[in-house]
């Protein structure tokens, strides 16, 4: 692990200090931070907090918030919660897929991209819905997204 | 209209409206007051989501309350020119009624918003959830100052129970029970949860009471917690909703610093603090003790339920769990009294629903209701009928553990007990309308994969029985269903309800059972003439161009990521051995040809590129 990353899983650690139940808000934390958990920073983290690797690996499988993969530099979110399900999002990520040559779950090449599916993120009245970087976009169609991802830079 | 000089736009930024652009909104109107030099004149607030998303950006001026919808931000300018300075309308920007015409000014003009009962959400584009003096000039923390200062913990619980207020988030368990058990039970530590872990795909009043009026939320746990006797609260918001998040970590900062949240709660002697728990992405984690495993860091699993949570729950203690919309409930019994809030609703189920109406409906948004009016009116009066003159084919309620209601049900009155006898549920209150392009065994079908995903595996018939539905399913979807496949998943259903730990298994099986069983012909119609009646299912439908009445324009050619389409002539083909059936050749050939058809049965399996599974985690 990199010193910068090992800073910021101290910092990390420190701000739960003393509390109970940490594990989940601590890994969102450090996901949030880091982008994904490697093998290295789940050890590093378990010899720190003395948590089990076994465990800290479990929790982080279990929650789709974290990542055990490298993620790609814009994250590319298609709801396919019911209400965008009804109003096409199927195609939506249909198109998705086929634009930047991925499937759900991963990412591209160059790491620009990594695709997602997520249930449901509470938009259903503008539906079909994409987030792409903490951004909602609305009203989705093909048009409309080929255009986003070429601002984001897909060829 | 008379022009004023303290005036205030208050600007929706709920995560709808920023959807849309709200964002941009804003900041127009920053700069273009700004320009114009009237801060002293004009203040902005950016609130929370008061429904209406479906017209989003939502602006409306006060006073008197003009309700501007679909704002873009260059119509920003117009807005601030006309109304602001000048005091005219401008009516382009008004609700205007799809059938008369008639322009609608203010909120209480607009049917969506007339026919609705608003207690709890009306106060969303008033307030902007960051400031807590805007939920203290309407009267916040009114009812915790009563609660505290003049009734016994043993008075607030018996005020609760003649309410006759259930729990909102889809069980309906009478919520003075709940909380009388955990008074009752014995231990000196507590616990006050709220579960805004809203999973439910189609809900999302949750997230607009947390987003828009945290503070409601956290008032009502606080008279909770004094009526049970916790002295710790838990605020669990699912990740998904990071303004949520946000803005209940403010709402908890704010309250702290005001005395209504730590030691000796305006000079009571009660002490109390709560804090914001972040889900981390877990469909099953919303279920009560799943809920409570990831509290305590665990993977949020379910446990047995053979001791109830109000006696075992967080760390063993008694812990009293309600829904978001519960919980913002208690502050309105409280202050109004129960014999005011037993007026409203059901002789059964009283007091308000929001539900989140959405799919092919006119005006989407949410929707607060009595318990009890139809699901007709809700759809027709409030949601303005179907779009596009289709035919309404059924509604869906109660997320993946709901199920399908047939039109013909319609008049049923919305309530706990109602819904489930119709096979489905009222869960946390998603409506979601389908019309004749939906087909619903592939909507079934989407259910149980989405299940499939989200079951934590934990036990078999959950576990196993749902990786089944989803593989008799796919097979149906994709032509390749044998006629024995409904008694088989009927057999697999049956053993679901009975045997599954929680209600997601138990439960999972709704959507399939009550598909199979008001909409048979579409279930025949999949498997033994492998045709999809609403030319949904990909594997099961073809897209041809129609030469006669194609013009030649190449759009389609053009828009073709598979490149399957050819011109010869001036005629546009497709080549059906490559085409994805992604549908892009319909949606852009121009209106005026129309010349791209769908047909079922498909002419030949498509170019699987996506396939109809599609699973697993990222």
């Amino acid at each position: 692990m990199i010193e910068a990353d090992s800073e910021k899983l101290d910092n990390i650690i420190k701000k739960y200090d003393g509390q109970e139940g940490f594990l989940i808000q601590l890994l969102l934390d450090l996901n949030n931070e880091l982008n994904w958990l490697s093998k290295d920073v789940i050890w590093q983290l378990s010899r720190r907090i003395g948590i089990p690797k076994s465990q800290i690996f479990r929790v982080a499988s279990f929650y789709k918030a974290m990542s055990l993969k490298p993620v790609g530099r814009h994250k590319i979110s298609v709801c396919m919660g019911t209400a965008c399900q009804v109003r096409g999002a199927e195609r939506l990520l249909d198109t998705t897929e086929s634009r930047l040559g991925i499937k759900p779950g991963e990412t591209t090449i160059d790491r620009n991209f990594t695709l997602n599916r997520v249930n449901c993120i509470g938009c259903c009245a503008i539906g079909p819905v994409i987030v792409a970087d903490d951004n909602y976009h609305g009203r989705m169609n093909s048009k409309k997204t080929e255009k986003m991802l070429k601002t984001l830079g897909a060829e | 209209m008379e022009r004023l000089t303290s005036r205030e736009v208050a600007i929706c930024t709920g995560t709808g409206c920023l959807g849309l652009g709200a964002a941009k909104v804003v900041r127009a109107f920053s700069s273009e007051i700004e320009k114009r030099d009237l801060q002293n004149d004009v203040r902005i607030k950016e609130t929370g989501c008061p429904g209406f998303c479906e017209k989003g950006t939502l602006v409306v001026v006060y006073p008197p309350g003009v309700y501007y919808m679909g704002v873009q931000p260059e119509d920003v300018q117009e807005i601030v020119e006309e109304t602001l300075v000048n005091g005219n309308l401008v009516k382009r920007l008004l609700y205007s009624d799809p059938v008369t015409g008639k322009k609608a000014i203010r909120e209480e003009d607009i049917p969506f918003y007339s026919h609705q009962m608003r207690l709890l959400i009306k106060d969303n584009i008033k307030i902007n959830p960051k400031n807590i003096n805007d939920y203290l000039e309407l009267g916040g923390y009114s009812a915790l100052s009563r609660a505290l200062t003049q009734m016994k913990p043993q008075e607030v619980i018996d005020e609760i129970k003649s309410s006759g207020l259930r729990g909102r988030g889809g069980g309906g368990f009478p919520t003075w029970q709940k909380w009388q058990s955990t008074r009752d039970a014995p231990g000196i530590i507590k616990y006050v949860i709220v579960n805004c872990d809203e999973g439910d795909p189609g809900a999302f009043m949750d997230r607009a009471l947390m987003e828009g009026n945290p503070h409601s939320v956290l008032e009502g746990l606080i008279i909770g917690a004094y009526a049970v006797g916790a002295h710790t609260g838990y605020i669990y918001v699912r990740m998904e909703y990071p303004l949520a998040v946000e803005n209940a970590r403010f709402a908890l900062q704010q309250a702290r610093e005001r005395g209504f949240l730590g030691k000796n709660i305006l000079d009571s002697g009660f002490d109390f603090d709560a804090s914001v728990h972040r889900g981390a992405g877990a469909f099953v984690s919303g279920e009560s003790t799943a809920l409570m495993n990831a509290l305590e860091g665990k993977v949020g699993e379910p446990r047995p339920k053979y001791i109830h949570t109000s006696e075992c729950g967080v760390w063993n203690r008694p812990s009293v769990l309600n829904n978001v919309e519960t919980w913002a409930n208690i502050p309105l019994i409280i202050n109004q009294g129960s014999a005011w809030f037993s007026t409203i609703g059901t002789k059964r189920i009283k007091g308000t629903k929001i539900f989140s109406l959405v799919g092919k409906v006119n005006n989407t948004g949410l929707v607060e209701v009595p318990m009890g009016i139809s699901l007709a009116d809700i759809i027709y009066k409030i949601g303005g009928g179907i779009p596009g003159g289709k035919k309404l084919k059924g509604v869906q309620t109660g997320g993946p553990s709901g199920g399908i209601i047939p039109a013909k049900d319609l008049q049923t009155p919305v309530d706990f007990d109602e819904l489930t006898l119709l096979g489905s549920m009222m869960g946390s209150g998603s409506i979601i309308v389908i019309d004749e392009d939906t087909c619903v065994v592939d909507l079934a079908r989407y259910f149980v994969d989405f299940l499939c995903d989200e079951s934590c595996g934990k036990c078999t018939p959950c576990r196993e029985g749902l990786k089944r539905l989803r593989e008799i399913l796919d097979g149906i979807v994709s032509g390749s269903g044998s006629e024995g496949d409904l008694l088989l998943m009927k057999e697999i259903a049956d053993l679901m309800k009975n045997a599954s730990l929680c209600a997601l298994g138990r439960l999972a099986v709704n959507p399939v059972l009550s598909s199979m069983n008001y909409f048979p012909e579409e279930y025949a119609a999949h498997i033994i003439e492998k045709k999809c009646p609403s030319l949904a299912c990909k594997a099961l439908v073809s897209y041809l161009i129609e030469p006669e009445l194609c013009i030649g324009c190449d759009l389609c050619l053009k828009n073709c990521l598979q490149r399957a389409i050819e011109q010869e002539m001036g005629i546009c083909s497709i080549d059906q051995s490559l085409c994805t059936r992604c549908g892009i050749c319909f949606d852009v050939c121009p209106p005026k040809a129309r010349a791209v058809k769908k047909v079922s049965p498909g002419l030949c399996q498509p170019n699987d590129y996506g396939g109809q599974k599609r699973s697993g985690k990222a």
